[in-house]
This record gives C-alpha cells, sequence and structure tokens, in this order.
C-alpha cells in the first residue's frame, strides 16, 4: 500500500531546472532513502513534500490525499513530519519545551502533550537533559531534539534532512537503532535525505537515486549500489586510455 | 517552563501584594499618583509584552492602542455621556479591530522584523495627525472630560480620590500578570514561543503562524485598550500630541525591556524602575538647584543605554537567579 | 489658486526634497550595509544643523563653507560611534538595536536642549532671501544651493562606491557579509568608514539645511522617521532611490501643506509609507532581495 506517490514532479527556479519528472512510491510502514550527488534535487522535492513550496507542476498523494501546494503547517496535520538539514531548536526553551510544541499538534490538552513528549524525549536518550535550554546542546543533541520534535507530532511519515551530518559514527548508530525502533514497532514510514552511506545501507529497504533533478534509479540497496547508471552519475565514465 | 511556584516564590508574592494593598493607607495622595503611574506602565508594558516578548513582534506604535482606547471612551462620555463601562467595551472592540486590521496587512504581505515595526510607527504618526484634524475629539485643542468631585467613590462613573485609581489599576496590573502566566502556559504561549523564536520551524510542526501572531496582536490591542479608558478617566484630557506620540510608545516599552521582555515580572519590575528612577532624578536634580530642561532626560537615556549593553536580557533574569525562582 | 504658485510650491519641494534625499541616502548607506537601524539619524541630522548655526555665530562662517569641518568631525564621530558602541549589537536582536539608538537618540535630542535650549535658531546670511525669477516662476537661491550641494555629494558618494577599492569593498560587505569575510576583509573597519560616510551625508544636509529652516531640538525625532520613510519608499540600497523619494516627499508634504493644511504634511509621508510597506516593500527602485 502506497503512502506517498509523487508524480511528475517539476520544479524550476528563475529558469533553473532544479526537478524534472520525478516520479516515486513509497510503501506504508517503510524506510526510504533519497540519495543523489549535490544539487541533485533532493531537497527541492523534500521541501515540495513538506509545502515550503509548491511544485510547478506534478502530484504529490499522501495517504490518498493530494497535499501538493498546501502550507507547511497543513502538511504537518496531514501526517508528514520533518527535519531541517540546518538544526532549528526554539533556542530560548528548555528541550522539554520544544518537544511540547510539537506534540501539541495532536495532543487536545497541555498537559497531555507535556506527558506524551516527555515519552518522546525519553526515547530519543535526552531525558537527562529534558529542562536544559536547547540553546545549550551540543550539535549531537541538537539533532536528537530536532528529530524527538518531529516525531512529538506523530506523524505517518518522517522526512530526515541529512540527519547524520556531522555525527561520528557511533553517534549515528545511535540514531539509527532509534529509526529502525520508531519503523518496526510503530509502524513510522520515513524517507530520508542522506549523504552517509553507513546509514542509508543500515536503513534504506528502497532507494531512490536522483540525478540532476531526474529520477534514474529506484529499487533495493542492493541493486542500486550496483546499477551502472548509479556509479556512473557518483563516479563519472571510464575513460578508455 | 517549571511553574511550580516554589515557597519562596509564593511567600515573595505574597509579601509584595499585602504592601501593595496597604500602601493607600501609609503614602500622601503624591506616593500614591506615582504609584498609580508604575502600575499603569506595569500593566500597558504587560500588554506589549505579550506581542513582543511572546510572539516575537516589534511593536513600537503602541501609543496608537491607548490613544484610540482613551478617544473612544472620552469621547462618547463627552459627546453621548456614555459610562465608562460600556464606554469600555465598545473601546475595546474598536482597538481589536484596529490591531487585528494591522496584523492582517502586515502578516498577509510578509513584514516583519524593522519594518513592521516601521509600519506600526507609521500608522500611530498617521492617527496622531489625523487626530489632530478631527473636531469631534476637539483636535489638536485637546478633549476635556468633566471632572466631578474627586472626594466619593463613584465607581460607575470611574470618579473618586486617588486610592481609588490606585486600586483600580492594581487589580488591572494584577489581572494582566494572572492573564499573562495562564497564556504562557497555555498552548497559545507555547506556540507563540516558537514563532518568537523560529517561525519556519513553528509551521513545521503544525503551527499556522498567520493565526496565532493574528491571535498576539489582537490580545496585545484589546488590553491596551483598556489602559487607554483608564488613562481617559484619570487625566480627564487627551491631546493627539500628547496621547499618540512616539515617545509615549517608547515610554511604554522601555518598561518591558530593561525589566526582560518575555518574562512575567519584567514589565513591572521595568515600570517601576524608571519612574523611581526619573522621579528620583528629578528630586535630586532640584536639590543642586538645576533645573535645566532635558537633564533629567539625558540621564535616562544613559541609564537605557547601560541596561541595554550591559543586561541584554533585563534586569529580572539575574534577579530571579539570585532569588531562586523561575520567571 | 493660481498655477505659478503651485509650480513655485513644486519646486520648493523639490530642492528641499533634494536635501531630505541626502540625509536618507546616509541612513540607505548605514543600513543596507551594517544592517542597524539608526534611530539616531535625525538627531545627528539636528547636531549638524546646530554646528552650522554656532559656526556661523562665532565665526561668521557660511554654512556651506562649514560643511568641510563639520563634515570631517561627523565622519570621525560616525566611525568611534560605530566601532565603540554599536558593533556588538550587529548581531544582537532588532528590539535590542533599537533600544541602544532610540537611547542615544534620548541622550543627544536632550543634550541639546540642555545646551542650547527650546528657542528656535537659525543662520542670516546676505543671500538667505534672494531668489532667481524665471518668467513668473521664482526659485529661492538659497534652496537652490542646498539642493545643488546635495546631488554633488551625492555625486561623489556614487563615484566612492562605484570606482575606489574601499567603496567596492563596502559593497561587498552588504551583499555578502560571510563571503567578505572569508576574502579577508575587515569589516569592523569597512563598518566604521560606512557609518563615518552615512554621518557625512548627514553632515552635508544639516548644514545645507540651516539654511532653509530654524534649528530646534525637537526636529531630531522627526527627521528620523523622515528619514525611513524616504529610504523605504525609494528603495533600500539604491542612491538614486533615496534622492527620489527625498524629492517625492518634498513635493508630497509641500503641496500637502498648500492645500490640506500645513500641519497634514506628515500625514501623507506616512500614508505613503504604509502604501510601500504593503505593496512594494522593496521601495520604488530597491532591488527585491
Amino acid at each position: 500500500m502506497s503512502l506517498l506517490t509523487a508524480q511528475g514532479l517539476q520544479k524550476s527556479f528563475r529558469g533553473l531546472r532544479a526537478v524534472h519528472e520525478a516520479s516515486f512510491e513509497l510503501p506504508e510502514g517503510t524506510i526510504n532513502a533519497l540519495i543523489g550527488p549535490n544539487g541533485a534535487g533532493k531537497t527541492t522535492i523534500f521541501n515540495m513534500i513538506a509545502g515550503v513550496y509548491p511544485p510547478d507542476a506534478g502530484k504529490i498523494h499522501f495517504a490518498g490525499r493530494r497535499i501538493e501546494g498546501l502550507r507547511p503547517d497543513q502538511v504537518c496535520a496531514a501526517g508528514i513530519g520533518r527535519t531541517f538539514q540546518i538544526v532549528k531548536p526554539f533556542a530560548g526553551l528548555s528541550v522539554l519545551d520544544n518537544v511540547v510544541v510539537g506534540a501539541l499538534q495532536r495532543s487536545p490538552t497541555v498537559a497531555h502533550a507535556r506527558a506524551h513528549a516527555r515519552h518522546v524525549v525519553e526515547r530519543l536518550g535526552l531525558g537527562a537533559k529534558r529542562d536544559l535550554l536547547a540553546s545549550s546542546l551540543t550539535l549531537p543533541d541538537r539533532k536528537r531534539l530536532e528529530v524527538a520534535r518531529a516525531l512529538a507530532t506523530r506523524p505517518r511519515l518522517l522526512l530526515l534532512d541529512e540527519v547524520m551530518a556531522g555525527l561520528r559514527p557511533t553517534e549515528c548508530d545511535q540514531l539509527i537503532d532509534v529509526f529502525r525502533d520508531m519503523n518496526r514497532q510503530d509502524g513510522l514510514s520515513i524517507l530520508l535525505i542522506e549523504h552517509v552511506m553507513r546509514a542509508v545501507m543500515a536503513l534504506a529497504q528502497t532507494i531512490v537515486v536522483l540525478h540532476h533533478g531526474e529520477v534514474i534509479a529506484r529499487g533495493a540497496p542492493a541493486e542500486v549500489v550496483r546499477n551502472p547508471t548509479v556509479l556512473e552519475c557518483y563516479l563519472g565514465e571510464e575513460t578508455e586510455v | 517552563m517549571n511553574f511550580a511556584l516554589h515557597r519562596r516564590a509564593t511567600v515573595l508574592l505574597a509579601v509584595l501584594a499585602a504592601a501593595l494593598v496597604a500602601l493607600p493607607w501609609v503614602a500622601d495622595n503624591y506616593l500614591i499618583s506615582v504609584a498609580t503611574l508604575i502600575l499603569f506602565l506595569a500593566y500597558t508594558g504587560q500588554a506589549w509584552n505579550v506581542m513582543m516578548g511572546f510572539a516575537g513582534q516589534l511593536s513600537l506604535g503602541h501609543s496608537l492602542y491607548v490613544g484610540v482606547g482613551a478617544y473612544v471612551a472620552g469621547g462618547l462620555f463627552f459627546h453621548f455621556g456614555l459610562g465608562p463601562w460600556a464606554g469600555l467595551w465598545i473601546a475595546i472592540l474598536v482597538c481589536m479591530l484596529l490591531g487585528a486590521a494591522i496584523g492582517f496587512l502586515a502578516f498577509r504581505f510578509g513584514i516583519s522584523g524593522v519594518y513592521f515595526a516601521l509600519l506600526t510607527i507609521a500608522f500611530a504618526e498617521f492617527t496622531r495627525i489625523g487626530f489632530d484634524h478631527i473636531p469631534w475629539t476637539g483636535g489638536p485643542g485637546g478633549l476635556f472630560l468633566k471632572v466631578a468631585q474627586r472626594d466619593q467613590v463613584d465607581l460607575l462613573h470611574f470618579r473618586g480620590p486617588p486610592a481609588m485609581y490606585y486600586y483600580s489599576m492594581l487589580v488591572l496590573a494584577a489581572g494582566a500578570l494572572a492573564l499573562c502566566a495562564a497564556m504562557l502556559r497555555s498552548r497559545a504561549g507555547y506556540y507563540w514561543q516558537a514563532i518568537r523564536e523560529d517561525e519556519e520551524a513553528a509551521q513545521a510542526l503544525g503551527i499556522n503562524t498567520f493565526r496565532w501572531k493574528m491571535l498576539a496582536v489582537i490580545v496585545s490591542s484589546a488590553m491596551t485598550a483598556v489602559s487607554g479608558v483608564f488613562f481617559a478617566f484619570y487625566y480627564n484630557n487627551l491631546f493627539p500630541e500628547q496621547i499618540f506620540h512616539i515617545s509615549r510608545s517608547i515610554e511604554i516599552i522601555l518598561g518591558p525591556i530593561i525589566g526582560g521582555v518575555g518574562t512575567l515580572f519584567g514589565p513591572i519590575l521595568g515600570a517601576a524602575l524608571l519612574t523611581v528612577l526619573s522621579d528620583g532624578i528629578t528630586e535630586l536634580l532640584a536639590a543642586f538647584g538645576w533645573e535645566i530642561p532635558g537633564i533629567k532626560q539625558v540621564f535616562y537615556g544613559v541609564v537605557l543605554l547601560g541596561v541595554v549593553m550591559f543586561l541584554p536580557n533585563g534586569i529580572w533574569p539575574p534577579i530571579a537567579r539570585r532569588l531562586g525562582i523561575g520567571r | 489658486m493660481p498655477i505659478d504658485l503651485i509650480v513655485n510650491v513644486v519646486i520648493a519641494g523639490v530642492l528641499t526634497g533634494l536635501v531630505y534625499g541626502l540625509m536618507a541616502l546616509g541612513l540607505s548607506v548605514i543600513f543596507g550595509v551594517v544592517r542597524v537601524v539608526n534611530f539616531a539619524h535625525g538627531e545627528m541630522m539636528t547636531i549638524a544643523m546646530y554646528a552650522a548655526v554656532m559656526l556661523f555665530a562665532m565665526l561668521k562662517l557660511d554654512p556651506f563653507l562649514a560643511i568641510v569641518p563639520v563634515a570631517a568631525a561627523f565622519f570621525v564621530l560616525g566611525y568611534l560611534l560605530q566601532r565603540a558602541l554599536i558593533n556588538p549589537f550587529i548581531t544582537r536582536p532588532e528590539h535590542s538595536q533599537f533600544m541602544l539608538l532610540v537611547a542615544v537618540a534620548i541622550v543627544l535630542v536632550n543634550g541639546m536642549l540642555m545646551i542650547f535650549g527650546p528657542d528656535a535658531r537659525n543662520v542670516q546670511t546676505d543671500y538667505q532671501l534672494d531668489s532667481f525669477a524665471i518668467g513668473p516662476i521664482l526659485i529661492d537661491a538659497a534652496r537652490l544651493y542646498a539642493a545643488a550641494t546635495a546631488l554633488v555629494t551625492t555625486a561623489l558618494l556614487f563615484l566612492f562606491f562605484r570606482y575606489t577599492l574601499t567603496g567596492k569593498a563596502i559593497r561587498a560587505c552588504a551583499d555578502n557579509y560571510l563571503g567578505a569575510k572569508v576574502v579577508g576583509l575587515n569589516i569592523r573597519h569597512l563598518y566604521g568608514l560606512t557609518f563615518g560616510l552615512g554621518a557625512i551625508c548627514v553632515a552635508v544636509a544639516g548644514c545645507a539645511m540651516s539654511i532653509l529652516l530654524e534649528v530646534t531640538p525637537q526636529l531630531g525625532p522627526v527627521y528620523t522617521l523622515l528619514a525611513f520613510v524616504i529610504v523605504i519608499v525609494g528603495g533600500l540600497g539604491s542612491m538614486g532611490g533615496a534622492l527620489l523619494g527625498g524629492v517625492l516627499i518634498g513635493v508630497s508634504e509641500a503641496l500637502a501643506g498648500l492645500f490640506i493644511a500645513p500641519s497634514a504634511k506628515s500625514m501623507v509621508s506616512f500614508g505613503l509609507l504604509i502604501l510601500v510597506l504593503l505593496f512594494r516593500p522593496q521601495g520604488l527602485l530597491g532591488r527585491k532581495s
């Protein structure tokens, strides 16, 4: 059952074509990775799904309804959570309060939201730091906070934008475990943009490869990694000497 | 935000409340009027703080709401004899609509930061000059409300001895404090602060930032309208040049900024400090025989400069930390 | 209403507007590069006016000649103000910046009040009441000289930014702060220079204005707001925009004074500001960022 379907997405910025005829499907309950060289159009697709800007053409279906062109807050209400590539914590609020803001999305009362937020904070390993100001956190913790906040909105699909960047391998592994956990236990679907191949290979059940704004390959990790077109776009053609 | 009021905070609050309630018995009329002014500035500063401290929208034209509130209630009383309690609700409604209009124009067109502040200034100045030309409200010559006898308390017409005004303002200020504390704890409080900290991130969490910013503006303007109505019936004369002037807007925001934007006690502490300082300086200079016009404001400005440079988050946060309480 | 009266009023508005434009240009340069809201801009202008008045009173120095020493002094003071006081505030939230400069403005306005008193002061030169007649049209000599000074100063500033290395460096800072740092530009020094240049604009405009108007301390806040209106209407970052905005405001104020009432002239300016902020926030000649 397809949770998210993108059909024929197009986006240009002042004449520069960022995304061209991009189509893909994400089955429910799966972890998917969106990879490609820099400038391939990954964040553009993310932003279109998340409602930051509408596609110039094309459709996006999520859980049966059309969501392209919706505002970011409407997209969140529909069940999609997202993190930002450069983390955006609410610096003046505590860790817990940051997550409460997210939890309020689906909690009817503040008390309910606080309870849920506490739970999410524990799950992401930030329990001991919940009363600290977000501005005092280290980068790995800020990334965890970013994820916790988005998770608190109880999304069906979580968009992760290069969440592993800047993390050491152990920190990376910790997050990988959390995501795998949420996927298996809660049925959370994930779409991640990643350059850190360790995470991609460990988590992704399907990989979509973008190059110059077009989808050039899709499939299970083992296949995609051997796909000659993919290899070419990352490594270049072999030249006969 | 840990709202469990520590025992210490509760005790301090109780002591303060007791002192404030007992004041008129031990103070003379002059002191009572100073205290009333402090509470007036504290209340209005608190109202402004909702927009700025909570939702992060800098308004430098808040004198607009004080003035409109004052003129609506004052004008209705002057021309139709409409009592202050009825005029109050009409003033609040008018100011809410005005705030909504300005908010709508600003937020729909994506105006924020400096430009938003300038927009608020423009509206206030436009109104100031406009009122200079409206005969119904007395034009530049001012609007004068009849001052009946001041010995007996006539709550219906809001006339009475200084102590009555003092207690009314005390109730208002305390009410504003309670209201702001409640709002801060509520969904609105969380959402406003999220918007203040990072609007884009707030949107990604499902917050309709336009709607909540509008709410902040409307609440703030409604609260400020009340201080306008109080102003009208306390001072009994209104001049566009005075009440809409940008120096009034600055006076309103000095308290919260010095005390601490976004905190609960900041506006109150700031207002108290400023008024005491201002009066204190006047007295001190008079004692030295220095009656040069402008010297008081120079001291004022220097103090403000000092606070802005060395205590950017205001005076209240470090004090609160010392006392071991939250906001 | 006779047409030649209207034409005279419009011409006077244009000429005065050019001087306003120069003042606003200073603000545009400061705001556009250093990104600080100089809420003391009008107060600085007023001090320049007082300086010209004092120099005239004490040394019989013509205000146009006084431009040289006043501008030099203002450059230095502006540079120092930026580096000593304002620099740490660039990264602070906007309301902090506002309050810093509001505090400076309060000190300046009331300092002037203390030193000069509230009464109006002015300059009285021989040529002040001269005018040139072109048919039925009368042009004030003083106003014409003032406008000419404003144009010359603007031209010099334009040449500076276009053709000198320092000018280009300043523009680089404005365009891309991080890039400028990476390339090794001394941002603090350049910001100081920029503020100094803005101060020069104000100094020249103030000296020129001292011939046209009486000066009181209360002019300070009035000019601050006027400068902001002009910068926004004309467009941030555009020199031509500042002058155009100045002329527009000068003419609309003059006409409003003629057709409505002298006290209503600012209303038009603020009305224009509101409209521009809503419908064309980049201003008439500004670039959309």
